[in-house]
This record gives C-alpha cells, sequence and structure tokens, in this order.
C-alpha cells in the first residue's frame, strides 16, 4: 500500500517535471516565442492527465471487482448453487472468500468448494496483477497523449483551472451528498423495519421491548415497538435540561450584555466556554458518578423514591452542558438590539432593568426563541449523557425521580456489539435515528430561519 | 388633579424610586447568580474530577524479596538461554515471594488471599527484568512489584476499611498483612509510567491510556486529512465561485443544518454505509475518521469562509489589477490571508471530533482491545470511548482510571484550543 503510493507519487512528480520541461524546450532557442502559460501550468496539466484517469479506473476496478469474482466463482460450482436463495449464495461466498485468504485454512474443504477456493485465488492473483498493468499503461498513455498537446500557444492554464473548479465544485457538493447519505440510509433501514412493525404501532404504541426471538424455538417475547415511552423520556430529560438552562444561560447573557463591564466579560465569556467545549462523555461520567447519588440522596431525605439513574440528574447535567448555547446565542442577539432604543428608553427616565424587560427583551424575543429551539435540539439529540447516567428500561413515566429512557439512549444499546440487519431489533434503531433527524431538522431550520429573518432587520 | 408638591405625593414617589432601583438591583443580581451557577458548576465538575483521578498517575508497589530460583523457573542452570528464560513459569516465583513477607505458615486459603494482593502483571515484570539482566537467576533481590487493585485502592485510602468484612474487598486478615507491610516500609507509591504507555486492560493496576491516545492521533490525523481540503475548497468555492442561485442557497442551508444534525446521526450514516455498503473494517481509526470528517466538515466550512469575508476586496482588485486569473487571485492572494482564521477553525473543530464518542460507538470502537494500533486499518480504542468503557466497568480501581483518562483528554483540549488562541493573535490581521 504504502509502496504504490510511493510510485504512484513518484510518478505524478515526473509526469510534472516531464511537463515543465517540454513546455521550455518548445520556446528555447528563440527570443519572439512566447508560452501562453507558465512551464510549472504545463507541469500540471500533464500531471493532472497521468493521474486522475488512471485513478478513476483504479477505483472503479475496486468497485467492480468483487461483483466479478463473485459472479465467476458461484458460476464454477453451478452442481453446489443451482439450488440456493440468494442469501445463502452470500453465505457460500464469503464462506470461500474467508478461507481463500487463508483466515481459516482450506484444509476441511471439500472437493467442490477447494475448486470455488481455488479459482478464487487465481481470479484474485491474475485481477491484480491485470490492474497493476493497466493502471501503469493508462497512466503513462495518458501522459504521452498531454505532453503531445503541449506546444507555445497551448492553453495550459485554463485546464488546470477548469480542473481545479470541478475539484472545489465536487468538494461543496458533499455537504448535500452527506445530507443525502444520511436520509438514504435513514429510510432504507427504516422502510424494511416498517414491512415488520407497523407506522402505527411504532408511533403511537406504548409498549417497548425490542427483545425478538433470535431463533424459531427460542421462547421469548415477540417483542414491542411502541416508541412513545422513549419520546416522553427524550421530552422529560429534555424539560428538565432546559429549566435549568434557559434561565441561567438567558440571565448570563444579559448580565454580560448589559451589565458586566470589560473585566467581568473576559472572565466569564471564557468560563461558559470551556462548559461547551467539555466532551458530553465527561459530563455524562460526571452526571453518573457525582450527580445521581446526590439526587437519589437528596430525594430519600425528603422521603422521596429515587432511582438511582434517574431523568433528573441526567437533565440537570445536561442542563448545564446546554448553558453556553443559550448564553452565547442570546448574548449575540442582545448585542444586535441597536443602541437607539436602549438611549431612548433611559431618556424616558427607565431604569436598566426596566429597559430590558420592555425594550430590549421584546426586540431581541425572536432570536432569543430561535436560541431556545436550537438548545432543544441539542438536548433531543444529546446522547453520551443519557447513555451513561439515564436508565435503559422504558417506563411511561413523567416522574422525573425515576428511570426513564430516551430515543438516543436505545439507537446506543441496540446497535452497540453485533447487529444482525435483518431483524426488527437492529432496524429499529433506524426508524428511531430517522424520527430524531427529523424532529432536529425541523427545529434546527425553524430556528436558523427566525434567526436570519431578525437579524435582517436590524441590519 | 394630582398635586406634585403635596407631601404624600413625594413620599409616594420616593417609595415607588425605591421599589423601581431594588427591582433592578434583584435583576442584577439573577444576572450574577447565573454566572457564579455557571462557574460553580465547572467548579464542581473539575474538582470531582481531579479529586477521584490524580491517583490514577501513581500505583502501590510492593517490596519483595524475589528469589529466581532456576528449579522453581523451570529452567536448568546449564541452559539459560533467551528463549527458555521467555518461557520460564515466573507466577510460582511471585507467589513464593510474597509467601515469604508473611511470617509464620500459611493454609491453603490464606495463601490464595496473599496471592489476590499481588498483580497479575508481576510475572511479567520479573520476566523483563530477568531478560534483560540474565545474570539474576539463582539471586535474591529485592523488587518493587505491581500490587493488584484491591491492595492499591485500600493503599490509596479509596476503599473504606472500616465498613464489615463482607461488604470489602480486602479481607481482615489481608489488612493484617498490609498494615505489617506497611511498618516494614513495604509499601510505596510510585508514579505509573505504565497507564501512559500501555493499552487497556482487565485488571485496573494494569490498564492504560496509550492505546487509547495513539488511536485518537490516528483517527484525528485522518479526519484532518479528509475535512481540512475538502472543507476549504468547499468554503472557496461558495464564498468565491459560485454564482448566487438556488443551488447554492441550497448547499448553504444544509451545510448550516448539518452543523446542527445529532452527532449519533452521523454514526448512523457511518454504520449503514461505511461499513454496511462499502465493507470498510470495522472500529478502526479510518472509519471513524471519515465519520468525524464529515462532522467537522461544516465547522471548517463556516470558519473558512467567515474569513474568507473578512478579507477586504482591495486584495482582490489589486491582483486582478496586476493581471492574475480569478483562480490565482484566490490561491495565491486571498486565501494565504485568510488562512491563519481557518486554521483556528479546524482545530476548533479537530478538538470537538476529539472529544465526540456517540458515532464511534455506532462503528464498533467499543471492543476490548489490549495492542496499540500499528495502522489506521486496525481496530483500536480511541480516548472518549475508553472513558465510556471504564465508566461502565463495575470495579472500584476503573473510577479513578477513568478520571485520569478524563485529565488526559483535557489537557490534550486545552492545549488544542491554546495553540487555535495563539494562531489566531499572531496571524490574524485586522483591516
Amino acid at each position: 500500500m504504502a509502496l504504490a503510493a510511493t510510485v504512484f507519487t513518484l510518478l505524478l512528480f515526473s509526469s510534472f517535471v516531464v511537463g515543465r520541461s517540454r513546455a521550455r524546450a518548445a520556446v528555447s532557442g528563440s527570443e519572439q516565442l512566447k508560452l501562453h502559460s507558465l512551464p510549472n501550468y504545463h507541469g500540471c496539466y500533464v500531471a493532472l492527465w497521468a493521474g486522475v484517469p488512471a485513478l478513476l479506473i483504479l477505483l472503479a476496478w475496486t468497485a467492480l471487482e468483487p461483483l466479478m469474482l463473485r459472479t465467476i466463482v458461484l458460476d464454477a460450482i453451478p452442481e453446489r448453487t443451482a439450488s440456493m436463495s440468494q442469501q445463502e449464495l452470500s453465505v457460500l461466498f464469503s464462506q470461500i472468500q474467508n478461507r481463500a485468504e487463508g483466515a481459516f485454512g482450506v484444509t476441511d474443504a471439500d472437493e467442490t468448494l477447494g475448486r470455488a477456493i481455488e479459482t478464487y485465488q487465481s481470479l484474485k492473483r491474475t485481477s491484480h496483477s491485470a490492474m497493476i498493468a493497466v493502471f501503469l499503461s493508462v497512466c503513462v498513455l495518458c501522459l504521452l497523449f498531454a505532453r503531445s498537446k503541449i506546444s507555445v500557444n497551448f492553453r495550459a492554464r485554463h485546464a488546470v483551472e477548469r480542473a481545479f473548479n470541478a475539484f472545489l465544485l465536487l468538494s461543496s457538493l458533499i455537504a448535500i451528498l452527506t445530507t443525502i447519505g444520511i436520509v438514504c440510509s435513514l429510510i432504507f433501514e427504516s422502510i424494511r423495519f416498517f414491512q415488520h412493525v407497523s407506522f402505527t404501532e411504532f408511533v403511537f404504541g406504548a409498549k417497548w421491548s425490542p427483545q425478538t426471538a433470535m431463533r424459531s424455538d427460542q421462547v421469548a417475547s415477540e417483542g414491542a415497538f411502541g416508541a412513545v415511552p422513549l419520546f416522553l423520556g427524550t421530552i422529560l430529560i429534555a424539560f428538565i435540561a432546559m429549566c435549568v438552562a434557559t434561565p441561567v444561560g438567558l440571565f448570563a447573557a444579559i448580565y454580560l450584555a448589559e451589565y458586566a463591564g470589560k473585566k467581568t466579560r473576559a472572565v466569564a465569556k471564557p468560563i461558559l466556554e470551556i462548559l461547551a467545549g467539555i466532551p458530553t462523555v465527561v459530563y455524562g461520567f460526571f452526571a453518573a458518578l457525582t450527580v445521581a447519588p446526590y439526587v437519589k440522596g437528596l430525594a430519600e431525605a425528603l422521603g422521596l423514591a429515587a432511582s438511582s439513574e434517574s431523568a433528573l440528574a441526567a437533565g440537570l447535567v445536561m442542563g448545564v452542558m446546554i448553558i453556553p448555547f443559550i448564553s452565547s446565542l442570546s448574548d449575540d442577539v442582545i448585542n444586535a438590539v441597536p443602541q437607539t432604543l436602549r438611549d431612548g428608553s433611559y431618556a424616558m427616565g427607565a431604569t436598566k432593568s426596566e429597559t430590558i424587560r420592555q425594550v430590549i427583551m421584546p426586540a431581541a424575543l425572536p432570536g432569543i426563541v430561535g436560541a431556545i429551539l436550537l438548545a432543544i435540539s441539542r438536548a433531543v439529540g444529546e446522547t453520551m449523557i443519557v447513555v451513561m447516567a439515564a436508565g435503559l428500561a422504558a417506563n411511561l413515566t413523567l416522574n422525573p425521580l425515576s428511570n426513564v429512557t430516551t430515543v438516543t439512549v436505545q439507537i446506543v444499546t441496540i446497535l452497540i456489539g453485533d447487529q444482525e440487519f435483518d431483524s426488527a431489533k437492529t432496524l429499529s434503531a433506524f426508524a428511531l435515528g430517522l424520527m430524531l433527524f427529523f424532529v432536529t431538522l425541523a427545529l434546527n431550520v425553524i430556528a436558523l430561519r427566525i434567526v436570519k429573518k431578525y437579524r435582517e432587520k436590524y441590519d | 388633579m394630582i398635586d406634585r408638591r403635596s407631601e404624600e405625593y413625594r413620599k409616594r414617589s420616593a417609595l415607588r424610586m425605591k421599589k423601581r432601583y431594588s427591582a433592578d438591583r434583584r435583576f442584577r443580581i439573577y444576572g450574577q447568580g447565573a454566572l457564579v451557577f455557571g462557574a460553580l458548576a465547572l467548579c464542581v465538575l473539575l474538582i470531582s474530577i481531579f479529586s477521584n483521578g490524580y491517583t490514577a498517575f501513581f500505583r502501590t508497589k510492593l517490596a519483595l524479596d524475589v528469589t529466581f530460583d532456576p528449579d522453581v523457573l523451570g529452567v536448568a542452570a546449564s541452559d539459560q538461554d533467551r528463549l527458555s528464560l521467555e518461557q520460564a513459569d515466573y507466577y510460582p516465583v511471585v507467589n513464593n515471594s510474597i509467601y515469604a513477607a508473611i511470617p509464620g505458615e500459611l493454609a491453603r486459603s490464606e495463601r490464595r488471599l496473599a496471592k489476590d494482593l499481588i498483580s497479575n502483571g508481576a510475572s511479567i515484570e520479573l520476566r523483563e527484568m530477568v531478560l534483560e539482566d540474565p545474570s539474576l537467576v539463582g539471586k535474591t533481590v529485592r523488587v518493587q512489584l505491581t500490587a493488584s487493585s484491591d491492595l492499591d485502592q485500600l493503599h490509596k485510602g479509596n476503599a473504606p476499611r472500616d465498613v464489615a468484612e463482607g461488604l470489602r474487598r480486602i479481607k481482615d486478615r489481608q489488612l493484617e498483612w498490609y498494615d505489617r507491610w506497611v511498618q516494614e516500609g513495604r509499601v510505596s507509591l510510585k508514579f505509573n509510567f505504565n497507564f501512559f504507555t500501555s493499552g487497556d486492560s482487565r485488571d485496573p493496576e494494569l490498564a492504560g491510556i496509550g492505546g487509547a491516545i495513539v488511536g485518537s492521533l490516528f483517527t484525528l490525523f485522518i479526519c484532518f486529512i479528509l475535512s481540512f481540503p475538502v472543507g476549504v475548497a468547499a468554503a472557496v468555492y461558495l464564498e468565491e465561485f459560485a454564482p448566487k442561485n438556488k443551488w447554492t442557497d441550497l448547499i448553504e442551508v444544509n451545510i448550516n443544518n448539518l452543523a446542527a444534525v445529532p452527532s449519533i446521526i452521523f454514526g448512523l450514516l457511518g454504520l449503514a454505509i461505511l461499513l454496511n455498503f462499502f465493507n470498510l473494517p470495522r472500529g478502526t481509526p479510518l472509519v471513524g475518521g471519515m465519520v468525524l470528517a464529515l462532522m467537522t466538515l461544516p465547522t471548517i466550512i463556516i470558519a473558512c469562509r467567515a474569513s474568507l469575508k473578512a478579507v477586504p476586496p482591495s486584495i482582490r482588485q489589486g491582483a486582478l489589477a496586476m493581471g492574475a486569473s480569478p483562480m490565482q487571485v484566490t490561491l495565491h492572494h486571498v486565501l494565504p490571508l485568510a488562512m491563519p482564521g481557518t486554521l483556528t477553525g479546524t482545530i476548533i473543530g479537530l478538538s470537538q471530533a476529539l472529544g465526540e464518542t456517540a458515532p464511534l460507538l455506532m462503528i464498533g470502537m467499543v471492543a476490548f482491545i489490549v495492542d496499540i494500533p500499528g495502522g489506521v486499518a486496525e481496530p483500536s480504542a480511541v480516548l472518549p470511548v475508553q472513558i465510556y468503557l471504564w465508566a461502565e466497568s463495575a470495579e472500584r480501581g476503573f473510577v479513578e482510571k477513568t478520571s485520569a483518562a478524563i485529565m488526559i483528554i483535557l489537557g490534550f483540549l486545552v492545549m488544542m484550543n491554546l495553540f487555535a488562541i495563539y494562531l489566531r493573535q499572531r496571524f490574524e490581521r485586522r483591516w
């Protein structure tokens, strides 16, 4: 791998040198002749031709090779594969593959399987050497072609810039591709899930226990996929978090924007930013180790029954995590309110707090609502705190001292470790992911729109 | 008609003013209270982590007189080549040395209790000693051996000794020996280098963070080489070349929304597409880095666009006037000026990626991995996932390890952020 990369880099470099010296040679010995583009552009042009087509072929080859191998190898043993379903074929092929690549050895294979393994190995070898040959010849041919085009008037710079522009455009499309990837992967797996479980049962069902029987003879419950307890748990924890984060974040923002002097700001802002920079897994550990026992002790001192994995502990810590989001966004919004509004209010004899409450807050309200919506979307999608501090039992309750579970906790518990992609249990994680994605997306779109609209108003 | 000069009006007005001012003061105090709350939460968090974690940087050693008896080791006196020393059984040597440290004859059950006080790693320590200096065979030397996690926690005061015997992991008999050893000066705390160099282990006293640090570095490296060029290219295109139309608006909205998608969704994307569709190796820095790169991309694009916007148009016009093509203007003049801001944003994005856990759990980076990874395509642990795994372990000894690992990750984050601040202050220009 490293060797191939080195050879390829050397090839690119030498083609660059070839192009550059060719361009220089085209004008050498003459005072009148002038290249249209600088020699380096000619070098880049040749290097691009040498590199890009060959790389594309390499990519296509590696993508198609397994498919071709599979077809040919399975065709080589028709007596074995004739009566097999698609799934059995896949299993058989991966068996052949593993053995051929020496994971288990070939010793225990029977005659047909041995033949298939031999076919696989020889094909693989041929394919490998053929790939290297094709790759190198394409490289050299394209290099020669590009070199032949170089002349005094050749517009190498234009060609190179066009190629670079294409690279820039492709890069900016990655964001779109990512979104499409997310939506597709979630939707395809969710459709498979909804073939097992009806949509209404999933959205309105009140019982969640995703354990299904692995084998048909196993004694296990059918598995219930009513996600209401998860939604309720998520809402409960997010609500507790917002109860902490909204007042604290908002008052912190007001104080920083309106009251605090330069020195206080210089100290307080970084402290809030540190809160935002701490990894969520650290908050999760803190919630589980320090806050949860404290909450339990406090509740028991008050004579209340509390679970050791209470929603309250997870929510409180999540609230602390979200404070900086609300405070920094609201701080920006409050600072964007024009000074003239404040001055007008002071001129009428209002005190500072009256100005804030009756003039600045109404003016900044849309932006603050946007900030709160963004914070809610963070709270709903937050994973590690709840995984470590909230429970696994899907209880249908609104009691903050009891043990609830959330959408993200269930996704993690279902998908951690080994998965089978044909069981409803595994697929249900993707359905939950889909719900989570659309809810947070809706919150974000609304919030960003409100914030944007509001910003334009005072610009 | 109100008489503004009447005594009553003045009294009421003074009272009203007092009320209004006290309301103002209250409002101010709420604001201060909010800030104090934030600072307090941060302090409590840090103090609870530090007070739990600093002991993990030390480990308890037990000084024992070890006799490297060739008969016990199973190596003949004549045949002490490297291989036989490597394959020799050092367990009995360790056990004999601890029995020797306890006076009197030990019953079978007592022997077991005694053995439990020394780490499983002690025999490996002895083997390494002998391999380094084969002349030790046949001699008796005093060696500092690593104590077991139970003894370690007792010595550090993390495990209470004044509870009923059934509730403690250390039994009364073991306590008796421990107190005796403390008096003899055999028990000591030594700096735990092993914590930084070794990989994970089932035994808390042997577990280290080295494998996770290397895994995190690999992952961040992949994340950087993928997200930085693509992010900068996308930002340059959107800011300098893209026409203003529906398509570019769509891309913009998309980027802003991607920045706010929950991280676990990126994990689902990695699982469904990178692992199941493209069959990339599970639980490796390669896949982890790719997923984190997709998450870091919006941060880099947004930061780079902001810095490109801040470059004054006069730079572009000057370069254009000198005959540079638009691409040359951007690559030779505008982008270099926007680099400090872009790098600052990139480092902040990478520091978020360093602490990200949930998507890595989805792509299988949760396996128990003892070895330090040698490349990006080998399964490996990463710092935040190691923290998660240790936090979920039931053993008492892992609590301090978790806290210590958190201290290390926070240390990395502080360094990265300081570097970002340095870059910003040193290179950023204001026009």
